[in-house]
Formats: structure tokens, C-alpha cells, sequence
């Protein structure tokens, strides 16, 4: 049994190359010995990622994208949610597994990318596996938004309202471009039908392609670890692994199950006991059929997206002039620290253009243009951060001190920007948005200042 | 053909030196070509992005009937799938846009959009009656109706009535004008309008005002 099992093995080796894929994507991939905790939410991610696919391709067999009225009045794709919770057998679990699984997805590629924070994980040599990580956090967005607008319910309506509306502010092509999204002069059918296309096929499809090339990228580069050392300079053992690599299998298999049934426990917990998220994951305007005529008294994005919201909302005309000083100072320093004469007239340059921009164009444009920058400054960071070390365990108490800083101001973005807006809420906000800014805009300086400690030779390692 | 053959040779020794120009004209060529061909397919592709023709032919002019409402009635249509309010302004209504005016970012319209034959502060063919489409110049809600006077209102204490937008707090008075540092730039648009008769009222398209 065992000698036909390896013949058949032998055979497709020879037509196509199966045991090197396993071995050289996991099998014999050599990963340091000491991950921890925070190595877990990538593997957790691919999982999220099975069971959106999976519970969405069953979706889409009983949900109709059409904004057209039925008999009862009832918009079509409203009504085939509704269909689907009560009407068919399962429905209801493979839909909360779907919608409780968008925001499960946004935890851990949230802790996995605070990991990268953490560990350096995006310096040299892995600034490709970062950027595609960083264009899958785009994807991720965008998928998230497209979803939402299916249920055809008050906040899909008036979110993507908003969001579409936001191309607008753009000027010159704006007005065009939001009407093209859109394909028609306010949200409609056509718009259903054209996120519903984006959402079940044209993102996803993008997604895994990424996936693929992050884990290609990071199989070739070699995992960081919790100590930012780089296993690969180390000598090797008899078997040709450096001294402090371990296989993947069986040793990282094994722990990621473990990840996969603690996070399975809860997510099964949320998904039967509180699937609506106490209005956070499912939100409760989102139980009334869409409305052209009515806004909701309370629109606010589901809570992944409200720490940029906050930042949309936080660039009033007010908010221009600190915008401006912190652009000054930010391109004044760049113009005194940069050593070629042409960068600091680049950086001069640049500076200037922005100041003058500031003036002429509107707060509501900046707004955008901010909440875009505040996702893109992520893809930068290989390139601004300047410590010698790589890991926060050699990292200074400056760093750690500015890193908690960013980390506060995330979270208090994010829960300000699930609130209706208050004047005091505002101005918090504002504060908020500049720190946010500022750990991207003066980290080549803070991390070139901050008092490191020399990292090991070996990991470290109970 | 043997020379092109011997080139290819050269080619795969390594030298650089003998490359058959007119090859790499011809793949610069095909190239140019491949390119344009590969942008002229992509034109129906984002053709199809823009508004088909039933989404341009939607639109129809809708007809109300506004004998019935009361003074301070306010009534929403819809038109070409956007709110579009009725207001019944009261003498008290119409007079407290004398006091917005000051308090407004635009009080005579000049950067707003509607037709020529609405003018000042009452936005009106026939001051009675404003008519206007309910979303919000910034980002497109639907602004609520706000009627209770001054501290009742729960926005301010002079609040003269008017209308709020819940998402992002864009204040309009009576008339639709926007009020001063909001984030709407500016007033609610009228859309074209006229009355057939006393008691009807024609939305989206000019009468013989125009
Ligand atoms: C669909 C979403 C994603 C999936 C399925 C995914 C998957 C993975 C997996 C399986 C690993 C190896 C295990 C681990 O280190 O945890 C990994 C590593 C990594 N990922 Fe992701 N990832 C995703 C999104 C992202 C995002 C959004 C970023 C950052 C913007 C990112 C940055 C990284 C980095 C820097 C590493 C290397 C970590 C290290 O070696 O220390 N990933 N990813
Ligand atoms: S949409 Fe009305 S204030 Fe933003």
C-alpha cells in the first residue's frame, strides 16, 4: 500500500511538481524556533479567508442583487436576505458565519499587521511581502464596502451614499467619476449590480492572487520572529538548517491548529450567541429595507472602517491651517536632514505645492486625499523606519513610547468615528489624526534618535 | 535567414554587439500595435461603466398635487430617484429668512444651483411654496425637517427652524440656505419647476418663466 501510494506520488512528481510545492511552502520551510502568540493571526487569516469564500459561494445561490420593488413592496435583494435567514434550511448560520467572518477578518489582519509594527517585520528583506500585505488590506477594504451595499438595507444605502459621493470632492474628474461608479446619477440597481459583481468575483479573485504572492515573497525571504534576528545568517546543522530553524511540519502545524480551534471557539461563540455584535457587526438600521428619501437619523461605517472615517471627519476648513504647520515642519526637517542638494529642493519643492494646494482647494478634498494617505503611509514604513534593530524587545523608550501613542490614537479614532459627531468629539479627533500622521511623517528621525539596545546572536528561547 | 540564424547565435553566446536591429524594430512594432489594440478593447469595457440609457432616460417630470397642504406642511416627492421636498412656509416661516440671512454662507444663491427664475432669500417662484431636492451638498443624505423654535429644536437657542443633516451636522434654514462654516458648501439645490396651475406643481422641468 504503502509502495503504491509513493509510486503514485512518484508519477505526478514527474508531470507536476507536487512534493517540491509542499516542501518549499511549508513542509521543509524552515521558520525560527521562537514565534509566539502573534504568529498566529497570518494562518488564522488564510482560515477567515476559506470561510468567506465558502459561506459566499453559497450565498450568492440564494441572494438576488436587485434593487426593483416585489409584490409586497419590499426591494428584491432586501427581501432574498430576509429569504435566506428564515426560508432556507442553514441559511441563517452560513449568513452570520458570512457577516460575523467580515469582521473577524478585519481582527486579525489587524493584530498580524501590529504584529509586523512590533517585530520590524516589513525591513529588509521583506519589503515585498509588506507591500503585498498592504495591498491586500486595500483589497480587504474595498470588499468590505462592495459587500455591504448587498443587504440593500438604510446603512448600505447611505454609506455607499456617502463613500461614492466622496469621489466627487476629487476636482476636475470627481463629479465624472462618482457617476461611473456608480452608473447612474444616484445609488441604484445598476450600482447594486456592479458591487455585487465586484464583491463576489472581480475582489476576490485579486485577493488570492495576492495571498499567493505574500506567502511566496515571505517563503523566499525567510520569517522575522518576535527577536528581529535573522535566522538565515546563522551557521547551519548537520542538516543544512540554521541553528535556531525549525520545519514548519510538524512543528508549526501543530501550533497553528491549536490557533485554529481557540479562534473557532470564539468566533462560534459570536456567531451563535451574538451574531448582530451588539449593532457593531451587523448594525441594526441595517434591518430596514433602503430608503432614497430617508436618511437614518445615525449613519456611521461599520468599525473597521471608523478610525479612517474619524480621520475623513476630523479635516474641516479649521483643521487646514495644523494641517499646514505640520506639513511645514515635517518638509522643513526633510529640507535640513536630506544630504543631496537636489532632494532637499525635491522635498522644498513638494512642500510648498501642498501649502498652496491647502489654500485653494476645499477641506472636504483634503478630507479624502487624508483618509487615502493614512491607509498608504503603511506601504513607506520599510523605508522610514531607521533603528539598527529590528524587533521592539531592542527597541528604545522612545519608540515604544511613540508606538503606544499611535496604537491610542487608532483606537480612539476608531471609537469616536462610531459616535454622531460633537464639537469636543471633533477636535479630539483632530489631535488624533495628527499623532496618527506623525508616527509615519518623523519616524526616520524618532528611530534613528531612539537608544536601542544591540540584538542577540541567537533568539531567545524557553 | 542563415544570417538572422547566425545572429541568434551571437545572441545566445552572450554579445550584445550584433543584435538584428530591424528584429528589435519589429518588436517595438508589434508592441506599439499589441498596445493600441489592447486599449481600443478596453474602451467598451469602461463604456459600460457609465449611465446605460434607460439610466439617462429615467427622470420623467412628476406632477403634485399641492391643494391640500397645510401652512407648514412639508411634503416629499421623488424625483429622478432623489427626495424632493414641498415646504408650505408660514408669514413667521418667510420672515425668519430675514434673520438668517446673516447667518447663512451664501444668503442670495449666487454659487447655488437653481434656475435662474427663483431669486433672494425665499429660493421661490411663489414665496409660499419652496421647493427643493432634500440632499445634503456635501456628501449626499437626506437632511431632516427641524421645525421646533430655539432651544426646543435641541440645536440652539435662536434656532429659527430649518433643516439638519444626521450625518455629518450641516445646518439649512427654511429656504435651504446653508449656514455659515458647515460642512456643505452650499444651499440645497432647486430643481426646475413650475405650476401648471394653483394647485399643481410640475417637478423637473421649466415653465414659460424661464
Ligand atoms: C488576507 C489577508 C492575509 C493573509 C491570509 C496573510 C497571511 C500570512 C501568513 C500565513 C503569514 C505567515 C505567518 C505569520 O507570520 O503570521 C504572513 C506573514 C506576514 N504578513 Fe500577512 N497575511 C495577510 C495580510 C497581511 C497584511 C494586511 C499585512 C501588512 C500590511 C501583512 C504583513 C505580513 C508580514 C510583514 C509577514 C511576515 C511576518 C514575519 O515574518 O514576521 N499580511 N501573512
Ligand atoms: S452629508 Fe450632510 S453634512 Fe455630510
Amino acid at each position: 500500500m504503502q509502495k503504491q501510494a509513493q509510486q503514485l506520488l512518484d508519477w505526478v512528481d514527474a508531470r507536476f511538481p507536487l512534493t517540491f510545492l509542499w516542501e518549499s511552502q511549508w513542509g521543509k520551510y524552515v521558520a525560527p524556533k521562537n514565534f509566539n502568540f502573534w504568529y498566529i493571526f497570518g494562518s488564522l487569516a488564510m482560515l477567515v479567508l476559506v470561510i468567506q469564500i465558502v459561506t459566499g459561494i453559497f450565498l450568492v445561490m440564494h441572494y438576488k442583487p436587485d434593487a426593483s420593488l416585489n409584490a409586497a413592496g419590499v426591494p428584491v435583494a432586501f427581501a432574498s436576505v430576509e429569504y435566506i435567514m428564515r426560508d432556507v434550511p442553514g441559511g441563517w448560520i452560513i449568513r452570520y458565519l458570512h457577516s460575523t467572518g467580515a469582521s473577524a477578518f478585519f481582527v486579525v489582519v489587524y493584530l498580524h499587521m501590529f504584529r509586523g509594527l512590533m517585530y520590524g517585520s516589513y525591513r529588509k528583506p521583506r519589503e515585498l511581502v509588506w507591500l503585498f500585505g498592504v495591498a491586500i488590506f486595500l483589497c480587504l477594504m474595498a470588499e468590505a464596502f462592495f459587500g455591504y451595499l448587498l443587504p440593500w438595507g438604510q446603512m448600505s444605502f447611505w454609506g455607499a451614499q456617502v463613500i461614492v459621493n466622496l469621489f466627487g470632492a476629487i476636482p476636475l474628474i470627481g463629479e465624472p467619476l462618482s457617476i461611473m461608479i456608480r452608473g447612474d446619477y444616484v445609488v441604484s440597481d445598476a450600482t447594486l449590480n456592479r458591487f455585487f459583481s465586484f464583491h463576489v468575483i472581480a475582489i476576490p479573485l485579486v485577493l488570492i492572487g495576492l495571498v499567493a504572492a505574500h506567502l511566496t515573497a515571505l517563503h523566499e525571504v525567510g520569517s522575522n520572529n518576535p527577536d528581529g534576528v535573522e535566522i538565515k545568517k546563522q551557521p547551519k546543522d548537520a542538516n543544512g538548517i540554521p541553528l535556531d530553524g525549525i520545519y514548519s511540519h510538524p512543528y508549526y502545524t501543530i501550533k497553528d491548529i491549536f490557533g485554529a480551534v481557540v479562534f473557532l471557539f470564539v468566533f462560534a461563540a459570536v456567531v451563535f450567541f451574538m451574531p448582530e455584535g451588539g449593532g457593531y457587526f451587523l448594525e441594526f438600521n441595517n434591518f430596514i429595507p433602503a430608503d432614497p428619501l430617508k436618511t437614518p437619523p445615525h449613519i456611521a461605517p461599520v468599525w473597521y472602517f471608523t478610525p479612517y472615517y474619524s480621520i475623513l471627519r476630523a479635516t474641516t476648513s479649521d483643521f487646514m491651517l495644523w494641517l499646514g504647520i505640520f506639513v511645514l515642519v515635517v518638509g522643513g526637517l526633510s529640507v535640513f536632514s536630506l544630504r543631496h542638494q537636489l532632494a532637499k529642493l525635491a522635498a522644498a519643492g513638494v512642500t510648498a505645492v501642498l501649502l498652496v494646494a491647502f489654500y485653494f482647494l476645499d477641506a472636504k478634498f483634503w478630507g479624502v486625499v487624508l483618509m487615502g494617505v493614512s491607509v498608504l503611509l503603511f506601504a513607506l514604513l520599510p523605508w522610514l523606519d531607521r533603528s539598527p534593530v529590528k524587533s521592539i524587545r531592542y527597541k528604545g523608550g522612545l519608540y515604544k513610547g511613540i508606538l503606544a501613542v499611535f496604537v491610542v490614537c487608532f483606537v480612539v479614532l476608531g471609537y469616536l468615528g462610531i459616535l454622531p459627531p460633537t464639537p469636543v468629539g471633533t477636535i479630539v479627533s483632530q489631535i488624533c489624526s495628527i499623532l496618527y500622521l506623525g508616527f509615519f511623517a518623523f519616524m526616520p528621525w524618532y528611530t534613528a534618535m531612539d537608544k536601542t539596545q544591540p540584538e542577540p546572536e541567537r533568539v531567545t528561547w524557553q | 535567414m542563415s544570417d538572422a540564424k547566425l545572429d541568434a547565435t551571437s545572441e545566445h553566446t552572450g554579445c550584445a554587439c550584433s543584435l538584428d536591429a530591424s528584429r528589435r524594430n519589429l518588436i517595438a512594432a508589434t508592441a506599439a500595435v499589441g498596445g493600441a489594440a489592447g486599449l481600443g478593447a478596453a474602451v467598451p469595457f469602461v463604456a459600460s461603466f457609465t449611465p446605460s440609457e434607460r439610466a439617462k432616460a429615467a427622470g420623467a417630470p412628476v406632477e403634485v398635487d399641492i391643494g391640500g397642504m397645510q401652512p407648514g406642511e412639508l411634503k416629499t416627492v421623488e424625483w429622478r430617484g432623489k427626495p424632493v421636498w414641498i415646504l408650505r412656509r408660514t408669514p413667521e416661516m418667510l420672515a425668519s429668512l430675514k434673520k438668517t440671512d446673516d447667518l447663512v454662507a451664501d444668503p442670495e444663491s449666487l454659487r447655488s444651483d437653481q434656475p435662474a427664475y427663483v431669486k433672494g432669500e425665499a429660493r421661490a417662484i411663489k414665496d409660499e411654496y419652496l421647493v427643493c431636492v432634500g440632499i445634503c451638498t456635501h456628501l449626499g443624505c437626506s437632511p431632516t425637517a427641524k421645525m421646533a423654535l430655539g432651544s426646543e429644536s435641541g440645536i440652539s437657542d435662536s434656532w429659527q427652524g430649518g433643516f439638519l443633516c444626521p450625518c455629518h451636522g450641516s445646518l439649512f434654514d427654511l429656504a435651504g440656505r446653508v449656514y455659515k462654516s458647515m460642512p456643505a458648501p452650499d444651499n440645497l439645490p432647486v430643481p426646475p419647476h413650475t405650476y401648471l396651475s394653483d394647485t399643481r406643481l410640475l417637478i423637473g422641468e421649466d415653465g414659460k418663466e424661464a
